[in-house]
């Protein structure tokens, strides 16, 4: 169980429109976006703050947390309330893990990219995920480089042209979302960001679980990866976006029972009281087998499959703070008198180098 | 006993030309031979005889069978600093025998293994012979367990030869094998049989003797890297990150060490810290920014390699306003370079280190005590300024044993820099990050998950206005640049003073920094007294330096600026930083891997000066 300490309700007269804190969705909005008009990321951005104002989280307990690359520039965009750090290429899973030690109290995202993540960042990625630092950890994958204008990225598949259509990619893709498995997550999932609805209800799902969630979203990039033969390009994620279920999300705060057919819906019981539900499309999948879950990735990869949806989920490990046996106090406020030993401490150490 | 001896001719007692607590001691045997435990030992007696001891102990990065050599250096005046002039060598290295007595003085004192006999070629030493492999079969049986214990037998043949208190050895053993009992008593017969033969075998020497006196009472004997660690736990620390490396890795081990015992809530069993044992350098100075940033006295230690890989994040923390603090315990070289070899060679590198117009607070102990209160200071500073602060020490400082008055308990609480909280930001609650409120240079700062709409801001290295927003505004950069060098300049009087010592009418004078300390101060008596020259000192306890260093320079027509590295790093910043004095500053440099001696100091200066400065 978590031992985050949420904030009373506010009591004040409720907006129609307002969360359950009382806040509309405007307080969760950030700057105005600079990337390229019909970015990927916008749409991202746009969920995130859905999510996050559906889920009624209180803006000043976030953290955003980002590297560098255009999806890094995007936690400016939600969320302005919030603090926010765009530290530098490729060690924000690092970064987060400092952060989220320093005050457990802080609701972390992540934004990062492929370029980012799997390669400058790939190992502090890992090590994050081996780590379980509770952390909302979101790729932004198009498959290339678009800030420095359109090299591929490591997540670019094999045999996927680049702009001008010259050069075909030859090298295998790196898979994080298989990564994350084999590192021990316990939250991965796959999706598109034209897929607003499942990328918000995914976001949602993730907001409730504690440890490292890792949402791997294709997010094409307009201006250099949306060609014939690019494997990232909006119509290609359309036409191909294949779910491997229909997800719902049902927040622990909300006290209503649905009845669900048992056999075509499973239900996945979170630890804080939420439910995720994930009924049957054209797949029998099961979320909770990390071994089919890591096989389907490999079919995935070898042919070129866009499967999207929770892709393995596993709510009994304990994310980093708890492993710690932290203190329930943020570290970052702790009083001297809780991290300055005493007088006597001092001196008995100092008999021990007699 | 049936064994063989070599007796040598020797004069009788206590002749007026022994040397009285005044002795260099080296040891030199394989590494992973045990060694280490009998070479404390002797020098924990010495110790608590109350004579002033030292060790350095020059190892290989290996952990089984190459040569490693444990010099104790007792003095009763306490001049324990490096000292290369050996008065008694214990020779247990086959490997090495050969050299190491080329390498002694006329009239030194050798205790050699029997086995290596045949190395002693020179008539110009007095030899002791030990059958050390015969003696060992009498105490322990066990084979596995004779190459160790064999190096305890020469505690005791030391003992008697240099007047060392048995019943402080006696104690030693007792301390060093506290949790073993049956390895103290092996131990301990060890040493007495070592004692016994020698006394039945052995000629007294009148060379040099160790005598009772009351110079340490109330010390303690410490390594570097343990001392920075207690400033750590004392200075608040909250968050630990590392990757190991020699010589930093005890400084962080020995932290989480005492973090576990006495950072725990007593109520719920809790800890009120963190350490994470990182993938990299780049993941630990990460951790350590996003821990800073997020509120936590965060520390990270390192030595030169991964000061390098740590560059890009040390630039983030300057402009982007972060607290960390980086503890490098420097050694020589790159990469591999010379890891078990001490150095001062980071020093400019560290002083600019990222991209762009870096510049970072130094914090440089010189000796044990300092160690201890700049570690605190040093997460204390990086709060205060908001900004990456090193803590430079080496490998001589940090792991070698010296001896030190006890630390005192911190005299100040801790200080949390400019924090504004919510109520702090009150009703309206505006503020900008970056706006230079007090004229100082240095802002404010909100952490992550304060309770008010306007705490947030947003943390970047790109151009940032006042507000923290984007901008790629010339002036708004230039402005912003400006304005952290005079933080910079603010840090000037607040970093700690340089320690001075004022020679009236000497025209000379030595400035120096780090473990040079010792080498330096005997080095002016040593000047003054052969070739009566008297020097001004001026010890420098960190970067920026403050108007002080400036008078000093002034103040001498000649300056030595004495430090550990081939290219005179620390002569170049007070050249830049003061370039109508740089025509006065003259270096003395020492880079060998050693730790600089006294003799390397004068004889570096008398070859600088002119005649007219110094007397032949």
């Amino acid at each position: 169980m978590t031992t985050v300490m949420t904030d009373p309700l506010p009591t004040a007269p409720r907006d129609p429109k307002a969360n359950r804190l009382g806040l509309v969705l405007k307080e969760y909005q950030g700057a105005e976006s600079t990337l390229c008009a019909g970015c990927g990321h916008d749409a991202i951005t746009s969920s995130i703050v859905k999510a996050f104002f559906e889920m009624g989280v209180e803006p000043y307990r976030v953290a955003k947390l980002s590297g560098i690359g255009c999806s890094s520039k995007t936690t400016n965009y939600f969320m302005g309330q919030a603090h926010g750090i765009n530290s530098v290429h490729g060690r924000m899973a690092a970064v987060a893990t400092g952060a989220s030690l320093a005050n457990r109290v802080l609701v972390s995202i992540g934004i990062s990219g492929d370029g980012d993540t799997a390669s400058i960042g790939l190992s502090h990625f890992l090590h994050m995920v081996r780590r379980n630092v509770p952390i909302i950890y979101v790729i932004e994958n198009n498959g290339c480089y678009g800030l420095t204008k359109g090299q591929f990225s490591a997540t670019a598949d094999r045999g996927s042209v680049k702009k001008g259509g010259l050069v075909v990619n030859q090298s295998l893709p790196i898979d994080c979302c298989a990564l994350a498995i084999q590192m021990g997550c316990g939250f991965v999932a796959r999706t598109f960001s034209g897929d607003t609805k499942q990328v918000r209800t995914l976001l949602k799902a993730a907001i409730a679980y504690r440890g490292t969630a890792v949402l791997d979203i294709v997010s094409p990039c307009v201006t250099f990866n949306n060609h014939e033969g690019s494997t990232k390009s909006v119509a290609y994620a359309r036409e191909n976006e294949d779910p491997l279920h229909e997800i719902g999300f049902v927040p622990h705060y909300e006290q209503i029972t649905v009845e669900y057919d048992s056999g075509t819906t499973k239900v996945v019981e979170m630890p804080d009281g939420s439910t995720i539900t994930l009924s049957k499309l054209d797949h029998d999948y099961d979320s909770h087998d990390r071994i089919r879950a890591l096989a389907l990735l490999d079919k995935a990869r070898e042919e070129l499959l866009f499967y999207t949806g929770l892709i393995y989920y596993n709510g009994a490990m304990a994310p980093l703070d708890q492993q710690m046996n932290l203190v329930d106090e943020p570290l970052a406020t702790l009083p001297e008198s809780r991290v300055r030993p005493s007088r006597e401490t001092l001196a008995e150490i100092m008999e021990s180098f007699q | 006993m049936n064994v063989a001896t070599h007796r040598v001719p020797h004069p009788t007692p206590a002749v007026s030309t022994t040397k009285i607590n005044d002795l260099v001691l080296k040891i030199a045997t394989a590494n992973g031979s045990g060694s280490q435990s009998a070479n404390l030992i002797l020098m924990r007696a010495i110790f608590h005889m109350g004579i002033p001891v030292s060790s350095k102990n020059l190892f290989p990065s290996n952990i089984q069978g190459l040569p490693t050599w444990f010099t104790i250096r007792a003095n009763e005046d306490g001049w324990i600093g490096q000292k290369t002039n050996v008065d008694v060598l214990i020779a247990m290295n086959a490997e090495t025998a050969a050299q190491d007595l080329a390498d002694l003085h006329p009239g030194a004192i050798v205790i050699i293994n029997e086995a290596l006999k045949r190395f002693v070629v020179r008539t110009d030493l007095t030899v002791f012979t030990v059958p050390f492999s015969k003696l060992v079969e009498q105490v322990c049986e066990d084979t596995r367990l004779r190459k160790m214990v064999a190096n305890i037998i020469y505690v005791g043949v030391a003992a008697f030869l240099l007047y060392i208190e048995m019943d402080e050895v006696r104690n030693a053993i007792t301390t060093q094998f506290a949790r073993k009992p049956k390895a103290a008593k092996l131990n301990g017969d060890a040493a007495a049989l070592g004692y016994s033969w020698a006394k039945e075998h052995l000629e007294e020497q009148s060379v040099c003797r160790l005598r009772r006196t009351n110079k340490t009472k109330g010390n303690i004997i410490i390594e570097g890297n343990e001392a920075t660690a207690l400033g750590a736990l004392f200075g608040g620390v909250t968050f630990v990150s590392w990757y190991p490396i020699t010589p930093s890795s005890s400084f962080a081990e020995t932290l989480s060490y005492y973090l576990e015992k006495y950072r725990r809530d007593p109520d719920t069993g809790k800890a009120t810290y963190a350490v994470v044992q990182a993938e990299d350098e780049l993941a630990a100075i990460a951790m350590v920014v996003g821990a800073g940033w997020a509120g936590a006295r965060a520390i990270t230690g390192t030595s030169g390699p991964g000061v390098s890989l740590m560059a890009e994040l040390a630039g983030f923390s300057y402009f982007a306003e972060v607290p960390a603090v980086i503890v490098d315990v420097q050694r020589m070289g790159p990469s591999t370079g010379l890891p078990t070899r001490t150095s001062q060679g980071d020093i400019a590198k560290a002083y600019q280190l990222s991209h762009g117009d870096c510049k970072h607070i130094l914090l440089i102990p010189g000796n044990i005590r300092e160690c201890f209160e700049f570690a605190g200071e040093a997460l204390e500073l990086a709060e205060s300024f908001q900004t990456l602060v090193l803590l430079m020490t080496d490998l001589d400082l940090a792991m070698n044993k010296w001896l030190s008055e006890p630390f005192d308990f911190p005299n100040k609480l801790l200080a949390r820099g400019k924090v504004l909280t919510a109520e702090d930001l009150g009703q309206d609650g505006s503020f900008a990050r970056y706006r230079d409120v007090d004229g100082d240079g240095i802002p404010y700062r909100t952490l992550p998950a304060t309770n008010h709409p306007n705490a947030g801001y947003f943390t970047r290295g790109t151009g940032h206005t006042e507000s923290a927003g984007y901008t790629e505004d010339p002036v708004q950069w230039h402005n912003n640049l400006d304005r952290l060098a005079k933080k910079f300049d603010t840090a000037r009087d607040r970093v700690p003073r340089p320690v001075i010592e004022l020679v009236p009418r000497t025209k000379t004078g030595i400035i120096a920094y780090g473990s040079s300390d010792l080498a330096v101060r005997e080095a002016r008596r040593l000047l003054e007294t052969r070739h009566e020259l008297a020097s001004s000192y001026l010890r420098l306890r960190a970067l920026p330096v403050n108007h002080e260093v400036h008078d000093f320079i002034a103040g001498h027509p000649v300056v030595y600026v004495v430090e550990q590295n081939r290219d005179a790093q620390m002569a170049s910043i007070l050249r830049s930083e003061y370039p109508e004095l740089a025509p006065r500053i003259r270096s003395v440099l020492h880079y060998n891997g050693l730790p600089i001696d006294a003799e390397t100091i004068v004889s570096q200066i008398v070859d600088r000066q002119t005649s007219k400065e110094i007397k032949p």
